[in-house]
């Protein structure tokens, strides 16, 4: 099986029905996404398939076959930060980091639909994300920011 | 003065801290050795640092600690680059960022240039554990010592290089310049064809908090750019050649014995290992695919015992602690209640960890833990190897709260990777983690008091069962207080959690207050007010109460407005929340937080850390309790296990008040213990119900 992850053709090994966040971790050595529940609940696994985000966990790999797998690696381009990486750090928008990738997945998908969200679409667009370091009102206004910053397309 | 004395180190039964039998320090020669030329500094405990290192723990280590036991020390590298260890870790509170500005304050350069080693058994100087607060008033003063030290030491070598006036000689920017000729001279040059190291003594004069230039200052969490990028590397992202997966297979329940297992099946798949060691069975993988089929391979029956459940749990805590020895109660008015807390799970984002290698007898262990040198001895104990023959090496951890200062998934790679003979990683599922860790301890809280009519308190009794003693004493000014901690013997395994049980003795503490103070019929911030002489809690009941605008509104009808005041682990804090009730659901919709640790090192880390013990608290507060029944947790997902989310949030507004005359207290723990009582005196003011359970629940 083929997969295109972060926009390179990857061939891979697993078996079709494996969930994609272990073909990512532990086959193709991207770990920025992580395992948090294997439920689906935590959000700290999500990924953008096609650009829609999608809880890796709990996505069979041979759902991810001829979309574009995008995963937080592929975010920053030449040295340079997305803008929701960025805002991220000026607000210093998380404590242990663990959730941050998908936290930041999940941002970077939602801006793309809405490049101006407010405050209720912002929570309740992240609200399958669990932050249990509790940065969630920093997370807020870096999304706030980021779509100050204007956001680039993932 | 204030009656109340705030105890510098509170015993507590449950923050985990078993003691090593052995602290092998290597002696000078080996930190030159290990850091290959240039300058070293030693910094020697003081002997009240050295007490702290070993107060609270059930045991002792066997070795007196001596004067030369080392606290901390520092190298500066002929590239200039330096680099500190320190046996604390970072799990998210941030002290990686806090105390490099406060090394980057005294040596006078860039937090840029200095790089922290954390939490290396094979590196650091022994370290008790990063629990309690202590980072910040104990590590900090240390590492702040070795930096001035270095300094100093730097203006020396300098001074003698240019056969100048000491006097004229400072630091700025990683260079020692002189004023008179205005030359410089960067550190790298000055250590550069040394071998220098000094041992410096404990008492060194540090910089007032108020002339401080980059502590005291926010700066952005230095690891946030490998976070952000998915850079960042945990325990549970790690890779080691011929690195396999392994899992244990767990008992059918709690205090289970093994009756008997076979494990041929997973034994005859291609690339599985199966073992069974006494009643430990697990499996090792050569891909993490397999370790489902690999586990459920394994046949294994347990034997079970009848276990009491969380229905019962207060009646059963209550039975097994016994009637306390009751004082008659003196006043106009006399008040008893009875409080309760659940069992909760620290829930860490990043389950348990870890990734084992054996080299003959030597074993490294990474995995995200509180306490390394403990996790060492515990494994040097389960595998009858000298401590010096095991390496614990702390990775960026998805957090602890608490909770991971115990090295139970540690041994369980390293069993793994013995029977395996590669190296082996462990991630317990999150299913393992709600289930296999251990909880925040449930308990029972009663109280008794008596009140004059003006609102003065002249009896305080107060009883905890199993919960714990922290912040067990009210910090009010009261005449006849009496205080007492039950152990009980758990029905579920327990430990540390955040606070400890500072979060159960403040949640029943500060809603008795307000009940006491509705039954003398006072306002519940005068009432509190006319109790409190300590001038730190007063100021922090003024911030808080200002902030909010107390008192300008009314609760009733669903709207509910509740306040609390408390002290602990050396930080003072005041809340006031806001909430709206509708069909018994509760939503929090401001809560302001007002706390004091003396002089603040990094006010916008601070601020998060308060934002976040407030986010985590609201979860104790309003949904997180272990359900479970026969030695099983019933609701071991997160599905079933709420903990808050973006919808949860309230407006968080902190107010820091900031004593620059006063030695900094640590605060990640502190400001989550004001969240359930003044949540639970919102919702009495909101509904005219009073809960006097954790988690409130109205219906």
């Amino acid at each position: 099986m083929e997969l295109v992850v972060n926009g390179v053709r990857r061939s891979i090994a697993s078996d079709p029905e494996r969930p994609l966040l272990y073909v990512l971790r532990d086959e193709l050595n991207l770990t920025g996404a992580k395992y948090g529940c294997g439920e689906g609940q935590c959000g700290a696994c999500t990924v953008l398939l096609d650009g829609a985000p999608v809880r890796s966990c709990l996505t069979p790999v041979k759902a991810a076959q001829g979309k574009a797998v995008a995963t937080i690696e592929s975010l920053e381009q030449n040295g340079r930060l997305h803008p929701v990486q960025q805002a991220f750090i000026e607000e210093d928008a998380m404590q242990c980091g663990y959730c941050t990738p998908g936290m930041i997945m999940s941002s970077v998908a939602l801006l793309k639909k809405n490049a101006h969200p407010t405050e209720a679409e912002i929570r309740s667009g992240l609200q399958g994300n669990i932050c249990r370091c509790g940065t969630y009102p920093r997370i807020v206004e870096a999304v706030r920011r980021a779509a100050l910053m204007g956001g680039r397309n993932a | 003065m204030p009656e109340f004395e705030p105890a510098g180190f509170e015993p507590e039964r449950y923050e985990l801290r078993a003691q090593p039998f052995y602290s092998f320090e290597p002696d000078r020669r080996d930190f030159l050795k290990l850091a290959g030329g240039g300058l070293v500094l030693l910094l020697a405990l003081s002997p009240d640092d050295a007490r702290a290192q070993e107060s609270g723990g059930p045991g002792r280590r066997r070795e007196p600690a001596t004067p030369e036991s080392i606290g901390a020390w520092l190298h500066v590298a002929e590239s200039g680059l330096i680099t500190v260890y320190t046996g604390k870790v970072e799990m998210g509170q941030n002290i990686r960022t806090s105390l490099t500005q406060a090394v980057a304050e005294e040596l006078g350069a860039e937090p840029e240039r200095i790089v922290l080693v954390m939490g290396d058994t094979g590196l650091t100087p022994y370290d008790f554990g990063t629990v309690g607060s202590m980072t910040t008033p104990r590590m900090a003063p240390q590492l702040r010592r070795v930096a001035a030290a270095t300094r100093e030491t730097l203006i020396d070598l300098a001074a003698e290089k240019w056969k100048a006036d000491r006097s004229k000689l400072a630091v700025e920017r990683g260079v020692v310049r002189d004023s008179a000729t205005g030359k410089t001279i960067t550190f790298g040059e000055l250590a550069s064809g040394i071998q220098l190291s000094k041992t410096i003594p404990a008492d060194l004069h540090l910089k007032p908090a108020a002339e401080w230039k980059i502590a005291g200052h926010d700066l952005h969490k230095l690891n946030g750019r490998a976070i952000v990028t998915g850079g960042e590397m945990f325990t549970s992202d790690m890779k080691l050649p011929g690195m396999m997966y392994g899992r244990v297979v767990r008992p059918s329940a709690f205090q289970a014995t093994l009756a008997s297992a076979d494990t041929s099946a997973a034994s005859k798949m291609r690339g599985v290992v199966a073992v069974r060691d006494g009643e430990f069975l697990g499996v090792v993988c050569d891909d993490s695919g397999k370790l489902d089929r690999a586990a459920a391979a394994v046949r294994a029956e347990w034997e079970t015992v009848p276990q009491t459940n969380s229905r019962e749990l207060y009646s059963y805590l209550k039975a097994k602690g016994g009637e306390p020895q009751w004082r008659p109660a003196e006043g106009d008015v006399r008040l008893e209640q009875s409080y309760t807390v659940a069992y909760i799970a620290h829930t860490p984002l990043e389950p348990r960890a870890a990734v084992a290698q054996w080299e003959g007898d030597k074993l490294t262990v990474w995995t995200g833990t509180q306490r390394p040198f403990g996790v060492r001895s515990e494994l040097a104990k389960a595998f009858g190897v000298p401590e010096e023959h095991v390496r614990v090496l702390v990775p960026a951890t998805g957090a602890a709260y608490g909770g991971k200062h115990t090295g139970e998934c540690a041994t369980e790679a390293a069993r793994l990777a013995k029977a395996a003979g590669k190296p082996v990683k462990v991630q317990w599922t999150r299913e393992e983690e709600l289930t296999w860790a251990y909880f925040r301890p449930a308990g029972v809280i009663d109280v008794r008091s008596a009140a004059r009519k003006d609102g003065q308190i002249t009896s305080w009794q107060f009883h905890n069962y199993n919960s714990g003693n922290a912040a067990i004493r009210s910090p009010y000014n009261l005449p006849d207080q009496v205080a007492e901690f039950h152990p009980v013997d758990s029905p579920l395994r327990q430990g540390s959690y955040r606070g400890l049980a500072a979060s159960a003795n403040h949640f029943a503490r500060e809603s008795h207050m307000d009940e006491l103070a509705h039954a003398v019929g006072m306002e519940p911030a005068a009432f509190r007010l006319k109790n409190a002489t300590d001038l730190r809690l007063r100021a922090v009941m003024e911030a808080a109460t200002e902030r909010f605008g107390w008192g300008k509104s009314k609760g009733g009808g669903g709207k509910g407005f509740g306040m609390m005041a408390g002290f602990d682990k050396g930080g003072y804090v005041s809340a006031c929340v806001e909430l709206t009730v509708t069909n018994n659901s509760v939503k929090i919709d401001r809560i302001v937080q007002a706390f004091e640790c003396g002089a603040v090192v990094n006010p916008d880390g601070l601020k998060n850390q308060i934002e976040g013990a407030t986010m985590m608290g609201i979860g104790g507060a309003l949904s997180e309790a272990i359900e479970f029944e026969n030695g099983r947790v019933l609701n071991a997902r997160l599905s079933r296990y709420r903990v808050p989310r973006f919808s949860d949030m309230p407006k968080i507004d902190v107010v820091l008040v900031d004593r620059k005359d006063l030695p900094s207290a640590g605060a990640g723990e502190t400001p989550i213990e004001s969240v359930a009582p003044s949540v639970a005196n919102a919702i009495f003011n909101a509904t005219g119900k009073r809960l006097r359970a954790m988690p409130l629940k109205l219906a």
